[in-house]
């Protein structure tokens, strides 16, 4: 009897001796579309976590991190899936992180929730996502975020009254006209018109789009296009066809802003104002040493954009849990451990909703204006601590 | 002469017998279950590609029906299982299979009666607008469609009430796919070495004697078409069932063209070409992708690029100079 119970405490604290040793190493990861359209963004995600890593050697102390990382090669869902499940049955990791499109996330989430991982989405910004599992923290956005808050602010600090919406035929699209329509009519304002302008997978001629915007003779024309392409060709056209000579302020998430392509848009940007959770212009002190070693790592015309800083906040994030639960995640005490975590992040200070797992962070209204020969993003207002409207209203699929 | 006549004849009545090489694919298909047990969200994925793939090889290597739009009976049987698990409720799988190959198939016969009037060129580009036109819709219909992101978390019953879904290893999606496999399989080879598939092979070579020795072109043209699509269809069906989700990517022009690829990679018209191509292709994406996740495309590339110079009748094209080589030095001795 009493060998047995010495056997069995001996076995025992071989296990919890091996679990330690297991327990040092926090494997992380990270799927990401590294090829095709989605490459340049998941290019400034992965730059973003490196770089959290290189400023803050010891975040993780004492634990070891390991990244591993999958590419999900297209929003289709089926690579994305796979690529989780292998990270789990083969690599073992303790979490999946990254996802540019929602598709994936939505995609991948069975397959996490099942292996009771913990997810953590840098991306993926539909707003019902957050709702489809426990399992799931999100430090990126969604699209109702920035919407809302610009429909608030216009009638605000803009006076306007009046707005014509012109988005691209897709989710973001349609939750940003939703989120938009919602608090500008809340406020006050009246919408015009509503023009879907061509689906994400190639530009389209903006022409027609923006004279039928430009005949409804609005205050505002707000505007969702993907960030990158979409929105250099749309503010040439928006200059091409007198609309700011007619009075009509061109509007819209930052995305038609995107950072690493403001300086190309030239002059023609000048004006626009947007509402967003970061640009690479916010002044204040974590933001400025953030840009500053992100220049000299990656180069002095590169820079960092809202993605990069969706993967700083990411690896914040898992740093955070992995030194709250001694270096073994779950996905229970993941969650738990970003219930209600705060951080100074380079687009201000953000904490995880307790309630939905999904972000709250600062919305600043910026108007590009040139300062000595560049194009920079001047704050004129700021919306603290903005939560997922979408979930808060509980508006169709969020309410769920 | 008349020996070469006879000897071609014999291997005509011959050619449809199954050889001892032909178990091999569904060996290494069992084998890799056991030998691979992490890697079945991969093989199941694999496995419902060699169905697509063998569905495009009864018109494109067969009936020589030359297709961009494939996916649109693909997306219309993935679509068919995901919303009746969605909105009806109607999560068996097998029957649900059944509405996928009957939605396809319906879809396949409409659009052959008008597509097949034509051929060449104009008969590509009215398959590509088929598939649009599939893929606009689902996009519009989002409040059925989910859209972009399309339908998430679809739950099916268990296979013939026995065998459940498996979430994490895929164990039973990759026997279902299997037995699924197999059964079509059965069918396309009855099919392509019965006298329909041997009119289809008419059809393809000459066309204007299949007229002349009075054959029903256009007939055999939409029937082939039809059983294609209903392929296909189950091909997409069981993609909903095995991932639990479909979006607008089953309808993509990347899923038909990447389906096409395959097929001319592994050799189309050769039945197996289906396998080798899908096969080859997409392990090596597999494996480059996982080794270098921003740069594997660049070896895929150098693969299509090799075969396009070197192996015009893809894979299988290669090996079958040997094989004759080999034969003929059997029956000389």
């Amino acid at each position: 009897m009493k060998r047995a119970a010495l056997g069995c405490s001996l076995a025992l604290a071989a296990a919890l001796a091996a679990g330690a040793a297991q327990a040092q190493t926090v494997r992380i990861g990270v799927v990401l579309t590294y090829t095709g359209v989605g490459a340049e963004l998941a290019q400034q995600i992965d730059r973003g976590m490196q770089l959290f890593m290189k400023l803050n050697p010891d975040a993780f102390a004492p634990c070891k991190v390991e990244i591993i990382r999958r590419d999900d090669k297209n929003p289709g869902g089926a690579d994305a899936k796979t690529a989780a499940q292998e990270l789990i049955t083969q690599d073992k990791v303790d979490i999946i992180t990254g996802v540019i499109y929602s598709s994936n996330a939505i995609a991948m989430e069975p397959v996490i929730t099942a292996a009771k991982k913990p997810f953590l989405i840098m991306n993926a910004g539909t707003a019902w996502i957050t709702n489809l599992s426990p399992v799931i923290a999100r430090v990126s956005f969604s699209m109702w975020h920035a919407g809302y808050a610009m429909g608030e602010a216009l009638v605000k600090n803009l006076k306007a009254k009046t707005a014509v919406i012109g988005y691209t035929d897709y989710p973001p699209g349609k939750d940003s006209l939703l989120a938009f329509k919602t608090a500008f009519e809340k406020a006050g304002g009246k919408v015009l018109d509503e023009i879907p302008m061509g689906g994400p997978g190639q530009v389209p001629d903006f022409t027609p789009f923006l004279q039928r915007a430009k005949d409804r003779k609005p205050d505002v024309f707000f505007v969702f296009v993907p960030s990158g392409d979409h929105a250099v060709a749309l503010v040439k056209t928006y200059n091409a066809l007198g609309m700011r000579q007619a009075g009509i302020r061109l509007v819209g998430p930052g995305d038609i802003t995107p950072d690493h392509k403001l300086q190309q848009m030239g002059d023609d940007a000048i004006g626009l104002i947007t509402m967003h959770h970061y640009n690479a212009d916010l002044d204040n002190p974590v933001n400025k040493r953030f840009v500053e070693a992100w220049r000299k790592e990656w180069g002095p015309t590169s820079t960092p954009d809202f993605m990069a800083v969706q993967g700083y906040d990411g690896m914040a994030a898992i740093a955070h849990a992995a030194r709250a639960n001694k270096c073994k995640l779950d996905a229970d005490n993941f969650i738990a451990a970003l219930r209600g975590w705060k951080f100074d992040s380079p687009r201000g200070p953000i904490m995880i909703d307790p309630a939905t797992r999904d972000i709250v962070m600062n919305e600043y209204l910026s108007e590009v204006v040139k300062v000595g020969g560049r194009l920079v993003q001047k704050t004129l207002a700021v919306t603290p601590a903005v939560k997922d409207m979408c979930k808060e209203l509980k508006v169709d699929r969020c309410g769920k | 002469m008349m020996r070469g006549a006879a000897a071609a004849a014999e291997a005509f009545a011959r050619r449809h017998r199954l050889r001892w090489w032909e178990a091999l694919p569904w060996i290494a298909a069992l084998a890799a279950f056991f030998v691979f047990p992490t890697y079945l969200s991969f093989g199941t994925q694999l496995l419902v590609t060699v169905l697509f793939a063998l569905s495009l090889d009864l018109v494109l290597g067969y009936a020589g029906i030359v297709t961009l739009g494939h996916a649109a009976f693909f997306g219309a049987g993935a679509y068919t299982v995901g919303m009746l698990a969605a909105h009806a409720g109607w999560n068996e799988p097998l029957s649900g299979l059944a509405a996928a190959a009957a939605v396809a198939a319906t879809i396949g016969f409409l659009s052959g009666l008008v597509l097949l009037r034509t051929h060449g060129l104009t008969l590509l580009m009215l398959t590509l607008c088929t598939m649009a036109l599939l893929e606009q819709a689902a996009n519009m219909g989002a409040a059925w469609t989910g859209g972009f992101d399309g339908i998430p978390g679809l739950k099916f019953q268990k296979i013939l009430g026995l065998f459940e879904f498996d979430v994490l290893y895929f164990r039973t999606q990759y026997l279902y796919a299997l037995a699924v496999l197999f059964a079509c399989f059965v069918l396309v080879r009855t099919l392509v070495y019965s006298s329909f598939g041997q009119s289809l092979t008419g059809v393809r070579e000459n066309v204007l004697r299949m007229h002349a020795v009075g054959a029903p072109v256009r007939t055999r043209l939409v029937v082939a078409y039809t059983i294609s699509a209903a392929l296909a269809g189950v091909a997409g069906g069981l993609f909903a069932q095995a991932t639990g989700f479909v979006n607008l990517a089953v309808l993509g022009l990347d899923r038909s063209a990447g389906v096409m690829i395959m097929l001319i990679l592994g050799g189309y018209g050769r039945l197996y070409g289906a396998f080798v191509g899908a096969v080859a292709f997409l392990l090596l994406e597999h494996v480059l992708a996982k080794a270098y996740p921003t740069a594997w495309q660049l070896g895929v590339g150098v693969l299509l690029v090799l075969v396009a110079l070197y192996a015009r009748n893809g894979i299988l094209g290669l090996a079958e100079p040997l094989a004759r080589r080999f034969a003929a030095r059997r029956g000389g001795v």
